[in-house]
């Protein structure tokens, strides 16, 4: 095939998922290339977090296939999954932390499945993720029930990063964030996919974020994808899209540079 | 894997130079943490680390490395980092500005010493204590709430209650019959069994009757609804405190005490005491077919011996504490679930809790009933 390109870490074609019969995406295209922010933007309802799950392989899609990394999710064994598995790190909604576990055993848990590390590095390197995700040390002696919102976020994201992963999925990471925290989210993440050299497939409502640190958008409109820079969004006439981004709230997002017509 | 992760020291001319070498990746953090650790750090030296090897780096292998250079920065070394490649700078700044932490230090927990124990099994004594006074009280809101319900009777919610009494006495049913008609069996085969050396075997009816009627139809009733019900009371209302419900309902003027306690209590009050008339008599059928069968006592014969046996009173003893044994399910199960906090873990241990709390008071209750009874002579 024509995209074989090295670059491309996730490759998905013709992707069709559908509840029942209620199609949800019908026939979507998505390359994203390594090294870049991609940001999933969509009504509610148009599938972003069944796309987001279907690519780490939490959804069966009824037909279509994804490659993530070269390798195809859809059709392979479960060692080669549990591989891959470490080439990735996933952020849910909510943090989706190990309730009964403290936040520096949440971070422990890829490491000590994956590799037989010596129990005081493990603390270390929970300790010094914590440090990169902007937790004061002592939030890794707490549970996930005794911080805040935000503060789940950030120990999610030190999860997700345990294995320092190649591509880092965000399932609306600032959802739920006072617009102080979402904007210091935002830079976190822009720094450390600028220091890790991670590829960041991101799902979002927040058009702050999308402007922040978003390389390339894909919008999820009729049921199939649109994917291009924001410039190129920003000239689009379908009628979701403009509306999308030239509403008031896009309007406000929107960086002096890009306020053209 | 390509190129493993090493580290050589070596002394040169104008210090120690430290040179590292392959992918530092958390995948060898193992044998990179065991050699750095090998590593015999100088003192008041100039060190130079020279990274100019290192094919690959994450935030795992540079946090080992400046966690090197700290630790030689600590022992009073002019420590530089030497042909740091462009590409790991941002990195080694990260890691560096906000990365290198000490872990805080994993205490041993207390209880693991002698005066820990003792400790820990006051704080024990004293938390069961509390948790009585608290239910006690939540018995006395019930109460409350109950009484203002009386005054207005059209505010039960009759239909919950109903749907109640449905889940917790009527579906229960198969389960409660079975298994008291198995207690009749083996009753009455280790009775049988025992009374035949003296040849009293016909007192197996006796034994049988006294003992299910009494204590075993009601004891095994309140003990499998308590695993079945209560825990069931305590998840719902505990999942509904997950989410919220209980304080939505507060604000929108519902009183969940009315709203939920008091119809599982009354339901459960109203079917208990149905539950272990059904139980006695799917037990006692039990026995009558196991002494049928080994002991040759027919059908008639067991209905005779059973009159002499016992009076309508022995049934009431076992009935009459049913609706006691229900209120303690239905309290403790419910005040359980209004105790969990907005997390899934503790749903799942205040439902462990509730179950064995129920059991546990009715059984204490039982005892209680067992020493009333017999000072009134019943």
């Amino acid at each position: 095939m024509a995209d074989k390109d090295p670059n491309t870490v996730i490759s998905v074609r013709d992707l069709v998922n559908a509840f029942g019969s209620q199609v949800i995406h019908d026939g979507v295209d998505l390359d994203v290339k390594r090294g870049e922010v991609i940001g999933i933007v969509g009504g509610s309802g148009t599938g972003k977090s069944v796309m987001l799950r279907t690519v780490v392989g939490l959804n069966q899609p009824v037909s279509g296939s994804i490659e993530v990394l070269g390798r195809d999710v859809l059709n392979m064994t479960s060692d080669a999954r549990h591989e891959l598995e470490t080439h990735w790190g996933v952020l849910f909604q909510d943090g989706a932390l190990f309730s009964s576990l403290t936040v520096a055993q949440n971070i422990e848990v890829p490491l000590k499945e994956d590799l037989k590390l010596p129990g005081r590095l493990m603390a270390e390197i929970a300790a010094c993720k914590i440090g990169l995700v902007g937790l004061p040390p002592d939030a890794g002696d707490k549970f996930p029930a005794q911080i805040s919102g935000g503060m789940r976020k950030r120990a999610g994201l030190a999860r997700a990063l345990a294995l320092d992963p190649d591509i880092l999925f965000l399932d609306e990471p600032t959802a739920g964030l006072d617009p102080i925290a979402a904007a210091a989210f935002d830079q976190l993440i822009k720094d450390l996919q600028s220091s890790l050299g991670l590829t960041v497939f991101l799902v979002t409502h927040d058009l702050d974020s999308l402007f922040a640190i978003c390389d390339r958008v894909a919008v999820l409109v009729d049921k199939k994808i649109r994917v291009g820079t924001l410039e190129q969004h920003l000239q689009d006439d379908h009628p979701w899209i403009h509306d999308y981004f030239h509403g008031p709230r896009g309007r406000a997002a929107l960086p002096p540079g890009m306020a053209g017509r | 894997m390509a190129s493993a992760a090493t580290i050589l020291a070596s002394d040169e001319q104008g210090g120690l130079v430290l040179r590292a070498a392959g992918e530092w990746l958390v995948a060898s953090a193992s044998e990179l943490d065991r050699r750095l650790n090998a590593l015999e750090l100088p003192q008041g030296q100039q060190v130079t680390v020279d990274l100019g090897g290192v094919d690959r780096l994450d935030s795992t292998g540079a946090l080992l490395l400046l966690r090197t250079e700290h630790a030689l920065a600590e022992r009073g070394n002019q420590v530089a980092l030497a042909n740091l490649a462009p590409r790991f700078a941002p990195l080694i700044d990260q890691v560096r500005a906000r990365g290198i932490v000490e872990p805080l230090p994993h205490p041993v927990p207390p209880h693991y010493t002698l005066v820990g124990f003792v400790a820990r099994i006051g704080q024990v004594t004293l938390l069961l204590l509390n948790r009585l006074y608290d239910i006690l009280g939540f018995t006395g809101l019930v109460v409350a709430t109950a009484m203002k319900l009386i005054r207005h009777p059209s505010r039960l919610r009759v239909t919950a209650t109903l749907v109640q009494m449905e889940l917790v006495g009527l579906d229960a049913l198969p389960i409660v019959g079975l298994l008291s008609f198995l207690i009749g069996v083996v009753m009455a085969y280790q009775g049988a069994d025992q009374l035949r050396r003296f040849g009293a075997e016909i007192y197996t009816v006796n034994l049988l009757g006294v003992s299910i009627m009494r204590e075993l139809g009601v004891l095994l009733s309140a003990i499998i609804i308590a695993g079945r019900s209560g825990s069931a009371f305590t998840a719902q209302i505990g999942t509904m405190q997950v989410n919220e419900e209980i304080d939505a309902m507060r604000t929108l003027g519902l009183d969940p005490i009315e709203v939920l306690v008091l119809p599982r209590l009354l339901g459960l009050s109203l079917t208990l005491p149905l539950v272990v008339f059904y139980a006695d008599l799917m037990g006692l059928l039990g026995g009558a077919l196991m002494s049928w069968i080994v002991l040759d006592i027919s059908i008639p014969t067991f209905i005779t011996q059973l009159q002499g046996a016992v009076s309508e009173g022995t049934l009431w003893v076992g009935v009459v504490k049913a609706p006691f044994f229900a209120a303690i399910i239905a309290q403790v199960g419910c005040y359980e679930g209004l105790n969990v906090t907005r997390s899934a873990e503790s749903v799942g241990k205040l439902t462990t809790q509730s179950v064995v709390e129920s059991i546990f008071f009715v059984i204490v209750t039982d005892a209680a009933f067992s020493i009333i009874f017999s000072l009134l002579k019943i």
